[in-house]
């Protein structure tokens, strides 16, 4: 607050937005718009303000009025059944997620529901998940007044078709704690009994109760070995079905011989076996697996074009009336009315209104495209302006946009990456091994049978690449939330590796490389005087058009009256000032004749003024901060744009990207995914992919990595491997670089663990290798690379700025 | 000596009933989420007295214990 006095602006109470435009004093606080006003009220109301003192101004602006019409649809009992996770007659659970939620605040709010509305009985929130379990009683409230409350205090949740598609999303999977928690106990009470063998007073401890011991150990290590340790075994034996050799064939036999030549040396009762090895070994390497598993849970990278429509929609019927049904039951024929704002769920024809079409997340077309009545409008664009009715002329499923994710791509499943640097070192590691292992069997039979035996088997204990399998994760693991920090969120470990091996960089134009919210704007002709800037602002100012309105935010000042104004659909506009005549719209419109016009594929809006063309307004993209240098940082790799949009850019591209770069204009979804698949199968490239919209959806699947570019990552963004805030947009290099460093310490990490079965490989097959050495040397080994892989990735990610 | 056997006994069985704690916990769904829970044991319960108009700016997110 001290700094919004020193300032002179005002803050809002409930938002923290600065009130620019108009400030609310009510109940001694400041508003900035009347949205949040009302949450306020609100919630003072019920005795929430609770909400403010959490936090400063944790709430979330009311300036775009929340249309609870739109609701309607929840009172479908087929909606609702779908939504909802269980029903009874007195009460119905449902979960939302909702990406708004930022701060602790939130979730008190969120958790005290019940006191706005009794109907609820209780609220749960998962912060990270950005969820709210919601359980209400059915009769004393309904699903939509829930939604509609939510919606009203700035939690709309997020409820998409795909949440209708009966996929409940999975619980996060808790296999991997059961499996750490036994290994851990085991390990702990294994190396308990194992003790006396370690140390020389014990001795007489150890000849007592050896065999005790030994027993008990094996009983503990059972479920260690047949449950904690199953997923290397499992993953071995589909490696060796592939007949491929990955890195968890040197560790299942590593395991298999730990345990089975443990179990025959206390059965035979020749020694106390090396079960506390066998468990700890299980249990380190599960903690590297759990920290793989570690991803971000409230971001979805799989999310295919349901996620993006909405679940309703208002269908008009005959007598002309509203009602709201699910996008899903849209048949063709339907009449659908589309709002300010709206998504067109489904290919349809204009009937009445002046439809200005957003398409720029879906084709990548950077201006709104104007349709008249009898086109027919693809799905996914947005409506601008005012409500449009059209007709249903393709269903849902049919649509041109949805077709594209009938292509293969699509339907395949995530190949298993197999030729990553363990795997590969897995491979290396299994033949020297072998070849180690056969070596001393040969060196020792004809000397002694007992020892040849010891030696053959101890070179398989040491040789288990324990180490090696926990380097790639730590460093990767560690790495993902470097990333994670600065805004990059990956989908899983396995991305870094595959960022590390890219050598072609293709982007997308619009949404991507510009910033989809702004366009730069040039006037060429006569000069203007400020009279007349004025008149033509003042007549842009009574427009709701785009291109109007992003005129009248750059033509600063006030306007003057404006008599006789008038909007022609698709051309113009017309308005008299101060007896001026003004007329701004389409070349043709202005009856400028064909030849005169430059520059046609740009978007550019002429202004006349009493009869006389004086010049035009010309749009172009604004680039997004940073991208000069990115381009840059990323000089050694192949650089290409696929742009949905028509070429008025190439010569701004081209400058700003060099005369390498391969530029190509007009691209639909299907010949970007085809240019990413000819990239990868003739030039036999590592292409990175990074997009903004669905129609970069088939590329970035296709890509080796492929990056959404978001401006906020809650929101929608097309299946990916990994989501890049906007704001760290210019670090793209750097992140790039920086994985490049993690493979090298992968590589060193694997070094520091090689140190360690050279030791233990020397003494295996000098026979010297005992329970003892074991002991001392397994937990040193795996501590030591997992504390090098931590602090190097700490130490580059700081030497890298990260 | 033998009291060895029975001593260990004793703790295996200690450490199994903790194991058996540690696996009802992850079952019930303790380890879903491991932050909200952190932030919901600072709320303060409400009672009706609270929330007069004026409340002090910088008095946030500290338990009290209220009946």
């Amino acid at each position: 607050m001290e700094a919004a006095l020193q300032t002179n602006v005002q803050t809002c109470y409930h938002c923290g937005d600065s009130c620019v435009e108009e400030t609310i004093l009510a109940h001694d606080k400041t508003f900035c718009c009347d949205g949040c006003k009302t949450v306020y009220e609100l919630l003072e109301e019920n005795n929430l303000c609770n909400y403010y003192n959490l936090e400063e101004n944790p709430g979330i602006t009311g300036k775009k009025p929340v249309a609870e019409a739109r609701f309607a649809y929840l009172d479908d009992a087929g909606v609702e059944a779908q939504l909802i996770n269980f029903k009874s007659d007195n009460i119905a659970k449902i979960t939302f997620y909702i990406p708004q939620m930022h701060c602790s605040s939130c979730i008190w709010l969120l958790e005290n529901l019940f006191k706005l509305n009794p109907g609820i009985s209780e609220t749960t929130v998962n912060f990270l998940r950005k969820e709210v379990s919601l359980t209400y009683f059915p009769q004393k409230t309904t699903l939509r007044e829930v939604v509609t409350l939510l919606a009203r205090i700035g939690y709309e949740p997020e409820i998409t078709l795909a949440n209708t598609d009966g996929k409940k999303t999975s619980k996060p999977s808790r296999t991997i704690i059961y499996k750490l928690g036994i290994a851990g106990f085991a390990f702990g009470n294994v190396m308990l009994l194992a003790f006396p063998d370690y140390v020389d007073f014990t001795q007489g401890l150890q000849r007592t109760f050896g065999s005790f011991f030994g027993y008990l150990s094996i009983l503990l290590s059972i479920p260690v070995f047949f449950y904690s340790a199953r997923g290397f075994f499992t993953s071995a034996w589909e490696g060796i079905k592939q007949r491929m050799v990955n890195i968890d064939l040197p560790i299942s036999t590593g395991l298999l011989a730990l345990f089975l030549v443990s179990i025959f040396d206390i059965v035979t009762a020749r020694g106390p076996g090396y079960l506390d090895s066998f468990t700890g070994l299980v249990f380190f390497m599960l903690i590297g697996k759990y920290f793989q598993q570690r991803t971000f849970d409230s971001l979805s990278f799989d999310r295919d074009y349901t996620s993006y429509f909405p679940v309703s929609i208002t269908v008009l019927k005959e007598n002309g009336e509203e009602s709201s049904t699910a996008v899903r039951n849209l048949k063709v024929g339907d009449r659908i009315r589309i709002r300010n704002q709206e998504l067109i769920p489904a290919d349809a024809m204009l009937l009445h209104g002046r439809a200005m079409i957003d398409y720029s997340f879906v084709s990548g077309e950077s201006e709104p495209v104007e349709k008249v009545v009898g086109e027919v409008i693809y799905a996914g664009g947005r409506q601008i302006g005012e409500s449009i009715e059209l007709e249903v002329v393709k269903e849902v499923s049919q649509g041109y946009l949805t077709q594209l994710w009938n292509d293969t791509v699509f339907s395949k499943d995530e190949k298993q990456n197999l030729h990553t640097y363990s795997n590969i070192a897995g491979k290396w590691f299994i033949i020297v091994t072998m070849m180690v292992a056969a070596g001393a069997l040969i060196y020792w039979v004809p000397r002694d049978m007992d020892m040849a035996m010891r030696a053959f088997t101890s070179v398989l204990i040491i040789a288990c690449p324990c180490a090696l399998s926990l380097a790639t994760p730590f460093v990767h693991g560690h790495t993902m939330r470097v990333f994670g920090r600065n805004k990059f969120y990956l989908k899983n470990t396995g991305v870094v590796e595959r960022l590390a091996k890219i050598d072609t960089v293709v982007f997308d134009k619009t949404g991507t490389l510009t910033e989809p919210s702004e366009a730069e704007l040039t006037y060429t002709g006569k000069q203007l005087s400020e009279a007349e800037q004025r008149a033509v602002l003042s007549v842009m100012r009574h427009s709701t058009h785009p291109l109007s309105q992003r005129i009248s935010e750059q033509l600063k000042g006030t306007s003057s009256p404006v008599t006789g104004f008038q909007e022609f659909a698709g051309k113009g506009l017309v308005g008299e000032v101060n007896g001026m005549l003004v007329r701004v719209g389409s070349a043709a419109y202005l009856g400028v004749p064909a030849e005169k016009q430059k520059d046609t594929l740009k978007t550019t809006v002429y202004v006349s003024i009493d009869g006389k063309v004086l010049g035009y307004y010309t749009f172009y993209n604004v680039y997004r901060e940073g991208v000069q240098q990115v381009l840059q940082e990323l000089g050694d790799k192949k650089i290409a744009v696929l742009s949905g949009d028509n070429d008025h850019e190439e010569a701004r591209l081209r400058e700003l990207l060099g005369k390498e770069a391969e530029l190509s204009f007009n691209q639909s979804p299907v010949q970007k995914l085809e240019y990413i698949q000819q990239l990868k199968a003739r030039e036999n490239r590592q292409v990175l992919m990074v997009g903004d919209g669905l129609n970069d959806a088939g590329a970035l699947k296709q890509s080796d990595a492929g990056i959404a570019l978001s401006n906020s990552v809650t929101n929608f963004s097309p299946s990916c491997d990994a989501i890049l805030d906007a704001s760290a947009f210019d670090r793209l290099g750097t992140f790039l670089n920086f994985s490049k460093t993690t493979m090298t310490l992968i590589l060193l990490t694997f070094a520091v663990s090689l140190v360690y079965n050279v030791i233990g490989l020397t003494m295996a097959v000098m026979g010297l290798f005992t329970p003892i050495v074991s002991a001392i040397l397994m937990p040193i080994s795996t501590l030591s690379v997992m504390t090098f892989a931590t602090l190097s990735v700490k130490y580059a990610a700081r030497k890298a700025g990260l | 000596m033998y009291i060895i056997f029975l001593m260990i006994a004793i703790s295996v069985t200690v450490a199994a009933c903790f194991l058996g704690a540690f696996l009802w916990a992850v079952r019930s769904g303790q380890y879903d989420d491991d932050y909200t829970p952190a932030v919901r044991m600072l709320f303060e319960n409400d009672t009706e007295q609270q929330d007069t108009k004026q409340q002090k700016k910088g008095s946030k997110l500290y338990p009290e214990a209220k009946t």
